[in-house]
């Protein structure tokens, strides 16, 4: 498939934001066991969502630049029965309304305890209702991204549950990074708790991401040329494609590129999102630099960009059979 | 779905579908040019060209030719393929769509978009396994064969007109057009009998549109087909004496 820069961008940062915000509320999940200190509620998670905020905003931004008629971008909310992507429009803004709401209850201080669970110990107030609603829809969020791509089922390098573990941890992974990098700069003490977590969280994702990548080297297709034009003969050559100057179909479904860039971004993915990373958060263990997680985190995201290009990059969609001169 | 009923009272359904019979075409595109003629033209118009005189030409088609060959020199042969949308019966294209733009009709199973609804997302032409939707880079929406929809129902037109136009154009009939749900109708019969196929069937699409294969007739001739085993001059030697008393064919003709 063609990488659109507009999806690549969409689907990263709302990742980054969607883990961000999931590492805020797994700090205040740690904070109310009296595992972690108690964050400022002001300074850290207002701030922190806002951060997270950003990120899924200019994913949305990102996104209309993908559409031919943005104006009418209201009317892809209507088909959820059927479409992935119409769930993915529905449940976006939702997501960032919650994870607005609980930046706003932090910001606020709205902090009485609605009511108490497990004797006395677990006050359920207004940030953790709003915290446990945003959980649950940034996790739909994050399987409805992935099944846009891992429904489509003659695109066989997508179809297949790892896609959806992929993005769930690299999109985690990446938004532990951010927080290291945002409790550093914050000076907020969490630095080696958040820095843990998105270590665990790049394993993760590259145990998933090995998977996949492993199995699409394997993979078989279904389709090949004779059941394309369904002509039984083992030698065929297209001599002809139909257009002199190209198409969309030449142009949407393949990347143009050859095939030692492609190689190259492969290996800058490989690179930049799982050790680079995971060294400097290591680093930042014994040097206590605020530079150390944010560089973390530019190139972990950067690693995640390159990944998400070589994502579409390495699916064979079965039409480019009909266009054999360019794939 | 609609079901419609026949005169018995049993439930049938429509589905138009093309039939293309890869034996018969030439690769000529007549039914390319005449697709863009009367599209751009009309309802599902205009279909955007850039560059159409210069380097590079592009733009939307609902059809078109391509060319294959087959076997390797000098046991080759050339096959011209027309690729349209193949209305399939279970359109993977149709149900991904978020706005509800793409849809099958119930009345006779043409999948269509609505251009006032697409937002030009694609992700209707990544869902369909052929390539054959196109988005028009002028217009920003998706645009696909209709079956020439507004020309099979017009009744202004003559009734032997009312067929798509790719249809009218082709000079060798390599292109029939009807009700593949009908068992009695031209398409069902030649799928039937001439070997009618899907594209690619792995997915499940059932394609409506069917193709069919090159076909050679062969005949078989064995040695004593080739001589005439019944010939009178060679069998007379050998033929049984008529009895004498019957009357030979000199004595009651004279030829
Ligand atoms: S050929 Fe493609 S566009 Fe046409 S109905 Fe089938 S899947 Fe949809
Ligand atoms: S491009 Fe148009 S028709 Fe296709 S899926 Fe998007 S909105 Fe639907």
């Amino acid at each position: 498939m063609h990488p659109a820069f507009s999806v690549i961008f969409l689907t990263t940062l709302i990742g980054v934001g969607q883990g961000l915000f999931l590492a805020l509320f797994t700090g205040q999940f740690y904070a109310l066991a009296k595992l972690l200190p108690a964050q400022d509620s002001q300074a850290f998670y207002a701030v922190g969502c806002v951060l997270s905020l950003g990120f899924l905003l200019a994913g949305l931004v990102a996104s209309f630049f993908h559409l031919g008629h943005p104006e009418r971008a209201w009317r892809a909310m209507t088909q959820w029965r059927t479409s992935w992507l119409s769930r993915e429009v529905i449940i976006l803004p939702i997501t960032m309304l919650f994870i607005f709401l609980y930046g706003l209850a932090h910001f606020m201080g709205w902090n009485q305890p609605w009511f108490v669970l497990a004797d006395g110990s677990l006050p359920v107030d207004t940030t953790l209702v709003m915290g446990m609603l945003a959980t649950f829809a940034t996790f739909l969020l994050f399987i409805c991204t992935a099944m846009i791509y891992a429904s489509l089922k003659f695109v066989q390098e997508w179809y297949n549950p790892l896609t959806v573990f992929n993005f769930i941890f690299l999109g985690g992974a990446s938004g532990f990074t951010l927080a290291a990098a945002f409790s550093a700069y914050a000076q907020a003490n969490m630095v080696s708790f958040y820095g843990m977590w998105a270590v665990i969280l790049t394993l993760a994702a590259l145990l998933t991401r090995g998977a996949s990548l492993w199995r699409n080297r394997r993979l078989k297709h279904k389709s090949n040329l004779q059941t394309a034009i369904g002509i039984r003969h083992n030698k065929i050559q297209q001599k002809a494609q139909g257009s002199m100057g190209g198409s969309f179909n030449t142009r949407e479904f393949f990347h143009h590129k050859p095939e030692k860039i492609v190689r190259m971004v492969y290996w800058f993915f490989l690179l930049f999102f799982f050790p680079i990373p995971i060294a400097l958060l290591g680093a930042s263990y014994g040097i206590e630099s605020v530079y150390l997680p944010m560089l973390a985190f530019v190139m972990q995201y950067l690693g995640l960009m390159a990944e998400r290009w070589y994502f579409f990059a390495e699916a064979r969609h079965p039409q480019n059979l009909y266009y054999q001169a360019i794939a | 779905m609609d079901f419609l009923t026949d005169a018995a009272g049993i439930k049938t359904m429509t589905q138009l579908a093309l039939i293309i019979d890869l034996n018969v075409c030439v690769g000529c595109h007549a039914c390319v040019t005449s697709c863009k003629e009367w599209n751009t033209s009309g309802w599902a118009g205009p279909m955007t060209d850039f560059n159409p005189y210069g380097e590079d030409p592009t733009g939307t088609f609902f059809n078109r030719v391509q060319t294959f060959e087959i076997g390797e020199y000098p046991k080759t042969e050339t096959v011209h393929f027309p690729k349209s949308c193949l209305h399939c019966e279970e359109p993977p294209c149709v149900p991904v769509c978020p706005t509800g733009a793409s849809y099958k009709r119930e009345k006779d199973g043409i999948v269509l978009v609505d251009y006032d609804k697409c937002i030009g997302c694609k992700y209707c032409s990544w869902a369909c396994p052929y390539g054959a939707r196109e988005i028009d880079e002028k217009q920003k929406v998706m645009k696909k064969c209709t079956l020439c929809v507004d020309r099979i129902y017009d009744e202004s037109l003559a009734k032997n007109e009312r067929r798509p136009a790719c249809v009218m154009a082709c000079p060798t009939s390599a292109r029939l057009f009807g009700d593949i749900h009908d068992p009695d109708s031209e398409v069902s019969e030649t799928i039937r009998e001439s070997g009618g196929y899907q594209l690619m069937p792995e997915w499940g699409s059932k394609p409506a549109n069917h193709y069919l294969p090159r076909r050679k007739n062969r005949i078989t001739l064995h040695r004593d087909e080739l001589e005439r085993a019944d010939n009178p001059l060679k069998k007379e030697g050998i033929l049984p004496e008529p009895p004498s008393d019957q009357k030979t064919l000199d004595e009651t003709t004279s030829w």
